[in-house]
């Protein structure tokens, strides 16, 4: 069974700052992490992989720096990584970036054997757009199956596949033909920790690094900036809370302490002190 | 199957790095182990970085290395309550060419010197920690096992440079734990300030940096000291005190670092800034008399473990390096002459570190650790308090003869100590300093 798993490297966002003068994202000196979702992506394929056999191809697109995430992903035990860098492909949106990555996964299909699975993460944790993994299920004409909980199943003489997605109202459970695209949730699978054997195969591995023309993209136009629609046409943080704690007097008798919090949140929500009162006068 | 090295590093600090690279150069297969998700990710210093050592390591480093400032003004300040009491020293002729000393900040540092141990050909395993040394039958270090599944890997040598807590090698029996009277713990902040009001604030240009180091009644008594480094767009402000001396007290670090920000000679330096690392560090203060067993059969230990660290002159990092490259350059010996890692044979690093500065200056103030310890609310409370008197009396004007004056500060330094005191302070301190 062969499986590509696409993951990105992302600012890791619980680091993140925004510059108080120009309001941009402060990217520098910010550690970078796989995107999390990416990881229960990973470890899904990885457990597929050794229920059932065959490879995991990790890919990703991004600058050189990326290649880390990459050995990383092989370190948690993935067979291969592939480097989609480029500098046409810079300033790329979800179109771009599912355009360039389509055509990065038939050139893995023709070089390592065409996937029965593609995985992603349901979303970035820096864009937050959810639409590259069905961009991509869509130029490959996949099934696209999006906010998988678990793979139930795998059956690969009939070719078919059984999952559960999460949906409002309840999980539903799919069955699709294989090969399809998959982006799983977050809690799906916690990402194992590599063996010591993996750690050594990742530190030792070359990763493929392909530019637009390994990948065989000969379409420039539709990479980067220039295959990118999306305008961003302004960037603001919002304007942090301007309540301020308020000092509450310490008095000699606790209860008077009490009170005197009481009095005081009352006078800021008086709605909750009508709330209170009504829920009084039901007891 | 079980893969062999020619060497493991366990720890990828200064120490760690400097072997590995050294090691790695030289041709040597090495596997270097961080518990650390990158080399600096766990790593606290000052920091201040000694050009000269990593040169020995990496001539051309200033080429792609994160430095942030070259210093070219020393700042000591004995402080009272309420005063500080200086020398400075700043000279144009540390506006060199190849500068002596700079500021660094470790988290990119190390993981720049991390790159450099790659590229020299080293596999660098980080989130991997060394659980235990293997030894064979006959009391050889044969390897280490790590917290990975099947995670057990062999070397002709290890060193160990797994920094000043030491947890493979005492759990080995290679050594003692650090005790609290030989370690300082110390606390330090990074107030970001923008790159201008640093500049203006300290008097500097470009990058050119400061350090204050301030003795005195910050550390309440305590063997200890507080600093201040001027960085790229931060400050890095700290206070250490002996570990010892904290439980005596019943002092907590982040109480006297506190303490330290609010005095009215460092709390307009800091003024607007914006705190945004804390970060805390067990330092070997012990010296000379401290240095545990260096080497054995199969292994040998370098850099804070081997508690190379010097107290008196606040070096460490470049005590760290060295010995790693030391450490490294005899292992290159034994291996190029064929012979076996054993005791004997790895005998040439604890006797090349004798006979580089590392040795010879903590040789030079060992009693100096104790003597401070002793008599710590002499040196760090009733000296500073006298000194700032007898200043502010040399400096106010209100119409006391001076003859009078001078009487007042040589009496209050007698009636405060004693002349008996007085000269067998300056004795002692004369004798290890020696």
């Amino acid at each position: 069974m062969h499986i590509v798993v696409c993951i990105k490297q992302v600012p890791d966002s619980a680091q993140i700052r925004v510059h108080p003068v120009t309001n941009t994202i402060m990217r520098q000196g910010v550690p970078t992490i796989i995107n999390p979702y990416d990881l229960f992506a990973l470890e899904t394929a990885l457990r597929l992989r050794d229920e059932l056999g065959g490879a995991v191809t990790v890919l990703t697109m991004g600058p050189p720096s990326a290649e880390d995430s990459l050995r990383k992903a092989m370190t948690y035990g993935a067979d291969r990584a592939v480097l989609l860098t480029d500098r046409f492909f810079a300033g790329s949106d979800t179109l771009a970036t599912s355009f360039a990555l389509a055509q990065a996964i038939r050139k893995i299909g023709e070089t390592w054997g065409a996937p029965d699975v593609v995985f992603a993460g349901k979303q970035t944790i820096d864009g937050d757009t959810a639409q590259v993994g069905p961009g991509i299920a869509r130029r490959l004409e996949l099934n696209q199956l999006t906010y998988i909980a678990k793979i139930a199943k795998v059956d690969l003489v009939a070719r078919t596949i059984e999952l559960e997605r999460r949906a409002e109202g309840g999980t539903q459970v799919l069955s699709s033909a294989l090969p399809c695209l998959v982006t799983m949730l977050e809690g799906s699978a916690e990402i194992r920790r590599g063996a010591f054997a993996d750690a050594l195969r990742a530190a030792r591995a070359e990763v493929t690094v392909w530019s637009a023309a390994d990948a065989g993209i000969a379409d420039l136009l539709k990479c980067g900036l220039r295959g990118s629609p999306t305008v961003v046409k302004r960037v603001f943080a919002p304007a942090p809370r301007a309540e301020k704690a308020k000092p509450i007097e310490v008095k000699p008798k606790a209860r008077e302490t009490a009170d005197a919090l009481i009095d005081a949140l009352f006078e800021a929500k008086p709605a909750m002190s009508a709330e209170l009162e009504q829920l009084a006068a039901g007891l | 199957m079980v893969e062999k090295f020619d060497c493991i590093v366990v720890g990828a600090g200064m120490s760690g790095n400097a072997a590995a690279y050294t090691l790695a150069k030289k041709g040597l297969s090495v596997l270097q182990l961080e518990r650390g998700e990158y080399s600096g990710s766990k790593n606290v210093q000052g920091a201040i970085m000694y050009a000269d050592m990593l040169e020995a390591i990496i001539p051309d480093f200033r080429e792609d290395a994160p430095l942030e400032r070259h210093l070219i003004e020393q700042r000591f300040w004995m402080m009272s309550d309420n005063a500080h009491t200086g020398v400075h020293y700043r000279s144009d002729a540390f506006n060199e060419a190849r500068p002596n000393r700079y500021t660094i900040i470790r988290s990119q540092f190390d993981k720049w010197f991390s790159r450099k141990v790659k590229e020299a050909g080293a596999i660098v395993l980080t989130e991997t920690t060394a659980l235990e040394l293997i030894f064979d039958a006959y009391g050889v270090c044969i390897g280490v096992r790590t917290d990975r599944e099947g995670g057990i890997v062999h070397a002709d040598v290890v060193v160990l440079a797994e920094g000043v807590n030491g947890l493979l090698g005492s759990r080995a029996g290679l050594r003692q734990p650090p005790k609290p009277e030989t370690v300082a713990l110390a606390v330090k902040e990074m107030h970001f300030l923008p790159q201008e009001t640093i500049e203006s604030r300290f008097n500097v240009k470009g990058d050119e940096g400061v350090v204050i180091e301030a003795a005195g009644a910050v550390s309440q008594g305590m063997t200890g000291m507080g600093f201040v480094y001027t960085n790229k767009e931060c400050l890095s402000v700290g206070i250490g005190c002996l570990v010892s001396d904290y439980a005596k007290a019943g002092e907590t670090p982040y109480g006297l670092l506190e303490k330290f920000k609010a005095h009215p000679s460092i709390k307009p330096l800091l003024e607007g800034s914006e705190v945004k690392e804390y970060s805390a560090h067990l330092i070997p203060e012990g010296g000379y008399k401290s240095v545990p067993q260096l080497h054995g059969d199969g292994w040998v230990v370098v850099g804070d473990a081997a508690q190379l660290n010097n107290a008196v002159h606040r070096e460490g990092s470049n005590l760290a390096m060295t010995s790693g490259r030391i450490a490294a350059e005899a292992i290159f010996q034994v291996k190029t002459r064929k012979e076996k890692f054993t005791k004997a044979n790895l005998k040439r690093y604890p006797d090349a570190l004798e006979a580089s500065f590392v040795m010879k200056d903590l040789r030079k103030h060992k009693d100096m650790p104790a003597l401070l310890h002793t008599n710590s609310r002499n040196f760090f409370l009733t000296y500073p308090e006298l000194i700032a008197k007898a200043m502010e009396s040399f400096v106010r004007v209100d119409g006391t003869p001076k003859q009078e004056k001078e009487s007042a500060t040589i009496a209050a330094f007698r009636k405060t100590r004693g002349l008996g005191g007085l000269v067998g302070d300056a004795w002692k301190i004369a004798r290890a300093w020696r």
